[in-house]
Order: C-alpha cells, then structure tokens, then sequence
C-alpha cells in the first residue's frame, strides 16, 4: 500500500511545507509524576504499581516536585516563561493502556509557554523553531498485542498491558507553525528533535534515548499551493523514533501530501503511523480539531504557584546551552568539522572534554575515543566511555607522548586496562609492556642483524636506505615489540656506517 | 448484654479502658443486634464478624498486657462501603464492583485500625454516592428504623441506619452534597461534614473530587468529635489535604457543655434556606431551637445568600462533570466485573461498552450523561464553566455571612424521611432534597447535623444543620453540643431512646447478617 510519491524537488516547486512538532521527552525522575511507584524501565510487568498509577477506585495522584522541577529546567532551556499560576487538567478518553481512562495533561495553563531555539543546519542555515508550549502529563501503559501474526492490534486474539510505564512523566513540547522551512523541511525536523534531545541530556532531566523511547516526536506536516496563504491540512505522524526516521517521514509526508494534492485529491486530517522498515506512513485514526477531550481542571490536584525566587535559582542551574558548547569545543580544540561531527555523532563529547581537562591533547583524545576505543565498545556491545574513563585515557596518551609505549604496545595497555587491570602504568608493570629505550641493548640487536643480512648492510651503505626495513623488522621482532620504530631505523642507519 | 449497643461511644469507652467490658464483649453485642435486625433493616452490604471478634481480641490483649491505646480501640464502628477496606468487598453500592475487594484501605481505614476501633463490616448506599435515599443501591434499600416504609436518607443510608437502630456506635460516611448530614436528619443520628481537606479522601472511591468529604456518623455530638480526631489532619496521600494542624474537636464538644457555651454566640439564619418548600413540623422544629438558643443567650441574625438560589443547578453540572470522569476508569480492565457483550467481536471497546451498561445502574448512568454533556466542547464554558463561577458566588455569600456571624442555622433537610418510591421517578423532586446541604459542599465549609426533635405531623426526626467557617470544624462542635445538651435537658431524654423497637428477625437472620 505504498502511496504514490512526487519527486521532492517538484513537491517543493508547487507547494510550500508547514511544519509543527510535538515532542515527548520523557523525564528520569526517581519516581512516577503522580505516585511512589518506580520510574524504571525494564521491571517485571506490572510490578512497579500502586492503586494511583492502576487507576483503581479511590487513588488519587500527588505531583512528583522533582519532576516539576526538572519541567521548568527544560522549559527555561528551550527560553520559555515559567507560568506563575499553573494546573493540571484531564484529558478524557477511553482506551485500556490508560488505567484511569483520563491522562492528567496540562491544557489551559501549562508550566512552560512562549520560548524559542535557534538551530543550525548543515548549510550554515539558522533556524529559530518557536515554542508555543511545554506541558507535563503522565505517561500511558504498554500494550502488547497477543496471538496476531504481525504484533500489531489488528488480527490480534488479546492484548496484555503493563502499566510500569503508566504514569511516568512526561513533558510534551510544542512548537508553533514553522513556516519558511523549503527545502530544508525534513532536515529542520531531524535536527529540531536533535536539540530537544540534546538539550534534555544536558540538563539531565532524560535520558534522551529514543530507542527506549525517552523522546519521542510526532510531525505534523502540511502543504500549502505556491501563491496561496490559507494552510493545507495537516496530518500527524506519531511515535517517530528516530532522528533519522524524524527526517524520512517529513520528506514522505512532503511527497505523499504534493502527489494527492496535485492529483485533485485532498488530505485528510488524520494521525498517521510511521513505518520503520517500510519507510512509508500509513493512516490511523482520523483527527479532527474537534477531537472532544472534554478538558477540565483535574480537581485532585492544587494549582501550582512555583514561586519567582525558585524559578530564578533553577534558572541557575542550567548547563551552558549545548550547541553554544558545541561551538566553543571545536574553536578550542581546532578540529575540522568532520572530526568535531566525528565526536559529536559518536556521543563522545563528554568524554573528550574529560580527556582533554586530564591534560591529553584533543587530537590524541579524539583518535582515541572515536578510533580504538569507540571499536572495542562496538565489539562489546557497549558504550565507549563505560569501557575507560578519560583520566585512565589522558595517562595512556600521556605514555605514548613521552615514547614510553608505542600505539601498538599503548592498544595492548588499554586492554589491560579495559579487563580491570589497574592503571595504565600498573598494566605496564603487570605485563611488561614497556618500550625497550635501552640504546646498548638495541645495538646488539640490531648489529647481529646487520651481520646476519650483509647483503642488506652493503645496500644501506649504497644509499638504499628503504633496505634498512628488512632489518627494523628484524629487531623489532627480536625485541618483541616493545621498541620504538623510529630510533630503530635511526641506530641502524648509525651501525650501517659504524660498523667493520 | 444488649444494654452495651445502647451506650455512646463515649460511655462504651469508659468501660473499656476501665476493663469493665471488654472488646469481644461489645463487638459481640453489636453483631447480635446486627442479627437481630439488620435483615429487615439491610444497613449492612457486608458483616465482617469473624474479623470484628479478632481485632476486639487483639484490642482485650493488648489493654491487658497494660498499653495504652487510644479511649476509642475496642469500639465497633461501620463503614460506608464507599470506603476501601482491604479485607472487605468494596462495591460503593454498584454491582460493577460486585465481589471486589481492594488491596488497600482507605487512609481513613488504616486510622480507625491504628486506633483500634473495631470494623463490623460495609454500609448501603446510593449506587457511587448518587442519591438522597439508599433507593439507588444496586444491592437493594435500607430502612429507615423510624419507619420500616420510609427512606433513611442518601447516599449513606446503610451508616445512618446502622447508628440510628444501634447496630453500631460510630460510623464513616462520605458527603458530596449532603450524604452524612442529611441522612442523620432523617433517621435523628449526628453527622459531620468536615471543612473540605480536613479529612484525608484517598482511597474514598471519587463521586465529585472538588466536594467530597469523608466524615464522622454517631449518636451524639461527642462521639462524632471522637471520630473526628481519629480520622482527621493531614494525609499526603490527598493533594488537596490541609496542612493546618487542628484542634483536638473532642475537646471542642466538651467546651460546649460549659455554661454560658452559648452566651454571645451570634447565629446567622439563612433568609433562602426557610419557607416554601419546607414542612411545617420541620420548620416549627427549627424555630423552637431557635428560641431555646436566645434563651440561652445566643443572638440570632437573619442573613441573606442570594446565590444559594443557584446552588442545585451548579451542584449538579459540576458533580455530574467531575463523577463521568472518575467513573471512567470502571472499565472492566483491572478490577470489577467483566461482561462480554452478546453480539459482536471482542474488542476492549465492546467488553467495555457492555460491562458499563450492565454494571451502572440508571441513576449512575443519567449523571455521566449528563456531566459528558456539560463537559463538552462548546458547552463546557455555558455549563461547567458558569457552574464554577456560582460557586464563587456561594463562597462569597459564607464569607459575607460570616462576616456578621459566627455559625450559620438552617434545617438540616426540607421534610422529614420521604416513602421509598416516593420521588425515584422524579430525578428533580430527589436533587432538590439536597437545598439545604448542597452549599456547604460548594464552598468547602463544614456543616453538622443534629436531631432536634419529631416533626408534629409525622413523627419522624428533623435534624439541625449548623455551619461554621472553613477550618473552624471545632466550633460546630461546641455549638453542636450545647445545644444537644439544651434540647435533652427540654426533653429529659435523648432523641433516639424514642425510636420505635425494631422488630426481631433472629428466626431469619444468618450467621454473617444481611448480604
């Protein structure tokens, strides 16, 4: 059921793409928003419940302060105005993942409004994504269809539900209409979802991994005729998981919104579904804008007042926004942009930042954590900076720079060190790894070398000094190792013309 | 041993800590009587009697080995069945909760058994609250013991009943526009409804969020304020608690039986709250407390509320609102009965459509209706909306009035105890019950209810309310008490020693009481 697609080129000829996003992040809280029960992924099912989060008669929800407070960290990150009178509200719909048959949202009156954030695309474009609101509300359950060939509800005999995640908090962050966006459609929502995501991580309010589901976007997209100013209808694609899938199901919606469009057809205002493996979107339900929620005040709970002197100490707190961090790294450590993407794509700015404060060299940090160590944590399966920590790293480098270990000796060291064998120099001491750096013993090495290829030696001494290879070879072989190449060659070009 | 269910709580007290009698002695009178009356009568969804006599034994074992408890452990008490108990059936009075036994008490639970009252079991009541007579219980109606034909009152019927025929001393309620107060008028028992947060509500199965209050049952003032004090004060558990730390309201009640309680007490009678509407022997009744109030020094000052006019109309979009919300989550899916609908697939929509349909009774039904409408869009700001805007209206006409005043007077309930069947096919004849009691729910302040005597005409109690500021619970129960002290020194006797005798049905009756 593939729809049929326009060129995106000629898609964007005829129409002008408005964009709008929802994103959920999903907060790392000790606890859910509205109970004691644990915030905690990956428990037995239905094992982190209390009668408030099941739904059951006569629970009633408490708000969860840290959770409040980490929604007004990220709200005055993303340059909101923390509201002075806030409240929740219930949002009324019947559906079994949602134990009280109502999620307690915030409607009227949302914790975070009015704030905006400049992103920078590949080009060197600025954009400013405005947002119109960052609201908290708790999670619903999971549902895991039963009996159904393809895991989805339809064909499935049963459905079994696990309210662990039900009631975990959320803040869900709105952006207003983005207009302007051309071309750069899908990138500006790949990247949208990037800042929020990365923004989230450095304030510590999430995790921040959308595999887990701990942000998660749906993209609303609608096109609208060259020449004409009344907006196209909209369609909400939901639960895109990805950065990546943010940016194929923009430019889907693109090219399967023009191609309708352009056939006389018309857009139906719906919530669509993303399709990983397919790459395509496909319908859900349909939505209207008077989708009746029945929105009231949620009257278990008191309004909330956070006070203007707690606002202003949070507001301390923030980290330095991260791609103003960005910027400042990269002007420091003078990499290019393909190594500083390098780092950055791999998760590993923390980590080279630590390296570098331990007193390595940003270069030599970077190869090391992108290069050797980013392929162990791959082979493991792991994160690369749970393998080392950057001052184990920054003592390593600092060997290799003083020549005490080669690269070669320096990658067996970080093993050592990897197995919990102590400090570099412990590893060092415990495997014998140290570089040979005792002249005598090298000119014995490499004299009996010499003796024992006179061909080789008659060649050195004609000139052909790429002969002498064959004899650093040799002592490196018999030195195990643990020598260093480039004084090797420059003792065997000094026995060549010394020796009888 | 009989003479034990006839004893205050207050007087049975005494003879525990005294070891006079002991826990299992007066658990056991009361289950007798429970047995003796309670099939004709049905206070009871459930008798816990094996499980009173264990905790009375517990309670007798631990006074012998010298602890000192609190004056109330050993005293039985009932418990609304809105209430969860996690060793009882907690069905609020709806057959969608038929059989469901919670795995938690209510915090208000969990504090009588800290303070060792025993619980005797579950009381009827309007299915979820909804009514003004018991009529509505999917389990069928309790008797009012003044009259076997006559409705004891709603939604709490079944803990009215139950402490107006002495099958228990004490018992919880739960008010969300008059269901403690109005079923003590009609069955001549107290009952309180505490400032709105004073008394903790989780795990008090929601009808109305912003009204409900869980409060104190009994036959006299005292006992109420016994109650009071082991059920109140801050819960975290319930965001809209109070923090405020209280006054001890025992304490309170027996300030009203001081002399010169009453002297200088300026009493505001609510102008909207008298006249059509309202029986003759009921209002006779009212006045003649009056007098004896200014006889006793008291000042009486009409007052006017202007929007109490108002107050059923808002009263019922705003409960209606808030209950089709709480009521959404009996679905079928976690707890409660499941019915599968008879045609059709299984899809969790249909189970719960057809669960909904069988397990809601039509009073039930009718108020979510009624609330889904009022909350939709496009109407919620002409319904819910100015609903709200006439309770601010409410608590300005309390706040005006206690301006001049210090507590407000009006009859707890326009008529005495009605005929069952008398207004179950005339939802509005039944809402309009509740005039009286309804703006106290509104506004958050705390009304009481005391007997003050039978109407000429039928014989049947009529009941006092008084209000009092909100947090200022402990003056109802000064005033209360004088004047329950006044009226039984006029009568020379206490109200309920009146009540006709309940007929025996031992013959008939099972070991675990009526189900």
């Amino acid at each position: 059921m593939k729809a049929e697609l326009m060129d995106f080129d000629k898609a964007l000829e005829l129409f002008e793409p408005v964009l709008g996003f929802e994103v959920h992040v999903e907060l790392n809280t000790k606890t859910k928003m509205f109970c004691g029960c644990a915030n905690e992924f990956g428990s037995g099912a239905n094992t982190n419940t209390c009668p408030t989060c099941l739904g059951l008669p006569g629970g009633l929800p408490q708000v969860n302060k840290k959770a409040l407070e980490s929604s007004i960290r990220l709200g005055l990150a993303l340059g909101c105005e923390i509201a002075e009178h806030s409240r929740f509200a219930r949002k009324n719909y019947f559906y079994p993942d949602t134990a009280k048959n109502f999620q307690t949202s915030q409607y009227d009156d949302p914790i975070c409004h009015d704030g905006s954030i400049t992103i920078e695309l590949e080009s060197g474009r600025l954009v400013t994504v405005e947002i119109e609101r960052a609201h908290m509300e708790d999670d619903a359950g999971k549902l895991t269809h039963m009996g159904g060939a393809t895991g989805r509800i339809q064909g499935a005999d049963y459905s079994l539900v696990d309210y662990n995640r039900g009631g975990v908090p959320l803040v869900e962050i709105v952006t207003q209409m983005i207009e302007g966006a051309e071309h750069d459609a899908p990138e500006i929502g790949k990247t949208y979802v990037a800042a929020i995501r990365e923004i989230a991580k450095a304030l510590g309010v999430s995790n921040a991994r959308m595999e887990e589901g701990n942000v998660r976007c749906d993209a609303n997209v609608s096109l609208r005729p060259r020449g004409s100013n009344v907006l196209g209808t909209r369609t909400e694609t939901k639960n895109v998981n990805s950065l990546r899938s943010v940016e194929r199901a923009v430019r889907y919606e693109i090219q399967r919104q023009a191609a309708v469009l352009s056939g006389g057809g018309t857009i139906t205002q719906e919530t669509r579904h993303w399709h990983e493996d397919t790459g395509i979107t496909s319908a859900g339900r349909p939505k209207s804008d008077a989708d009746d929620y029945r929105y009231f005040p949620e009257p278990d709970l008191l309004p909330m007042a956070p006070s203007r002197e707690w606002v202003e100490e949070l507001r301390l707190t923030l980290p330095e926004p991260p791609a103003a961090r960005r910027k400042r790294l990269q002007a420091a450590w003078g990499f290019v942009n393909l190594e500083f993407q390098d780092v950055v794509n791999s998760d590993l700015l923390d980590a080279v930042e630590a390296t570098v404060a331990a007193g390595a060299s940003a270069q030599a940090s970077r190869k090391w954590w992108t290069g050797e160590i980013a392929r162990l944590a791959n082979v493991a399966g792991v994160a690369a900076d749970s393998l080392v920590t950057p001052v184990q790293l920054a003592a390593l480098i600092a060997l290799v720079e003083a020549g005490s270990l080669t690269d070669r000796l320096a990658r067996q060291v970080l093993e050592g060190v990897i197995a919990g064998e102590g400090t570099p120099a412990e590893v060092i001491e415990s495997r014998g790894l140290a570089v040979v750096s005792d002249d005598g013993a090298l000119i014995a090495a490499i004299d009996a070398a010499l003796l024992g290829q006179p061909d080789v030696l008659v060649k050195i001494r004609d000139g052909k000094v790429q002969a002498a290879g064959a004899v650093i070879g040799a002592v490196m072989k018999a030195m195990r190792g643990q020598a260093d190449a480039a004084r090797v060659r420059e003792l065997v070009l000094e026995r060549a013309a010394a020796i009888e | 041993m009989t003479y034990l269910t006839k004893l205050s709580a207050a007087a049975l007290s005494e003879l525990l800590v005294s070891k006079q009698v002991s826990a299992v002695e007066a658990t056991s009178a009361h289950l007798d009587h429970i047995t003796a009356v309670d099939t004709d009568l049905h206070a009871f969804l459930h008798v816990a009697g094996e499980a009173a006599l264990a905790t009375a034994a517990q309670i007798d074992a631990r006074r012998a080995a010298g602890e000192v408890l609190n004056p109330l452990a050993g005293v039985p008490i009932a418990i609304k069945d809105v209430l969860a108990t996690q060793d009882m059936p907690t069905t609020a009075g709806s057959k969608i909760l038929e059989g469901w036994v919670p795995p938690y008490d209510a915090t208000v639970v969990a504090r009588l058994r800290a303070a060792g009252l025993v619980p005797l079991g579950k009381t009827n009541m309007d299915e979820f609250a909804m009514g003004s007579s018991t009529e509505h219980s999917a389990y069928g109606i309790t008797r009012n013991p003044w009259d076997r034909d006559r409705i004891p009152g709603g939604s709490g019927g079944g803990s009215a009943a139950a402490v107006a025929s002495f099958q228990a001393p004490l018992a919880l309620g739960s008010d969300t526009g008059g269901s403690i107060r109005q079923p003590a008028a009609v069955t001549g028992s107290v009952g309180v409804k505490p400032t709105y947060g004073g008394v903790s509500r989780y795990g008090a199965i929601a009808l109305a969020s912003s009204l409900d209050q869980v409060g104190p049952v009994s036959r006299t003032v005292y006992d109420a304020a016994l109650l009071h004090d082991v059920i109140g004060g801050h819960d975290p558990l319930d965001s809209t608690s109070l923090t405020d730390s209280w006054p001890s309201m025992a304490a309170a009640a027996r300030d009203g039986l001081k002399d010169g309680a009453l002297t200088g007490v300026r009493i505001g009678v609510i102008k909207e709250l008298s006249g059509d509407g309202f029986q003759a022997g009921v209002t006779q009744r009212f006045n003649e407390t009056l007098a004896l109030l200014v006889a006793a020094g008291a000042e009486i000052i009409e007052v006017s509320a202007p929007n109490f006019e108002y107050a059923v109309a808002a009263y019922y979009l705003i409960l209606p609102a808030e209950a089709s919300s709480n009521l959404a989550r009996f679905d079928s899916v976690r707890f409660g009965i499941r019915v599968n609908p008879e045609s059709g697939s299984l899809t969790s929509e249909h189970v719960m459509s057809a669960t909904r349909e069988a397990g809601f009774g039509p009073e039930v039904k009718r108020r979510i209706i009624l609330g889904t409408y009022a909350l939709s869009a496009g109407y919620y700001d002409a319904y819910y909306g100015s609903a709200q805007k006439v309770r601010t209206l409410i608590q300005r006409d309390f706040a005006a009035a206690f301006g001049q005043v210090d507590v407000l007077m009006s009859p707890s309930a326009p008529t005495t105890a009605f005929k069952f069947g008398e207004k179950l096919a005339d939802p509005m004849a039944m809402y309009i019950n509740d005039v009286t009691t309804i703006p106290a729910n509104l506004a958050g302040v705390p009304g009481m209810s005391i007997p003050i005597g039978l109407a000429p005409e039928d014989g049947l109690p009529v009941g006092l309310q008084i209000m009092a500021p909100a947090k200022a619970d402990a003056r109802l129960y000064t005033v209360g008490a004088a004047i329950e002290q006044l009226l039984e020194a006029s009568w020379g006797h206490t109200m309920l020693s009146q009540a006709p005798a309940l007929t025996p049905t031992e013959m008939f009756a099972s070991e675990e009481g009526a189900v």
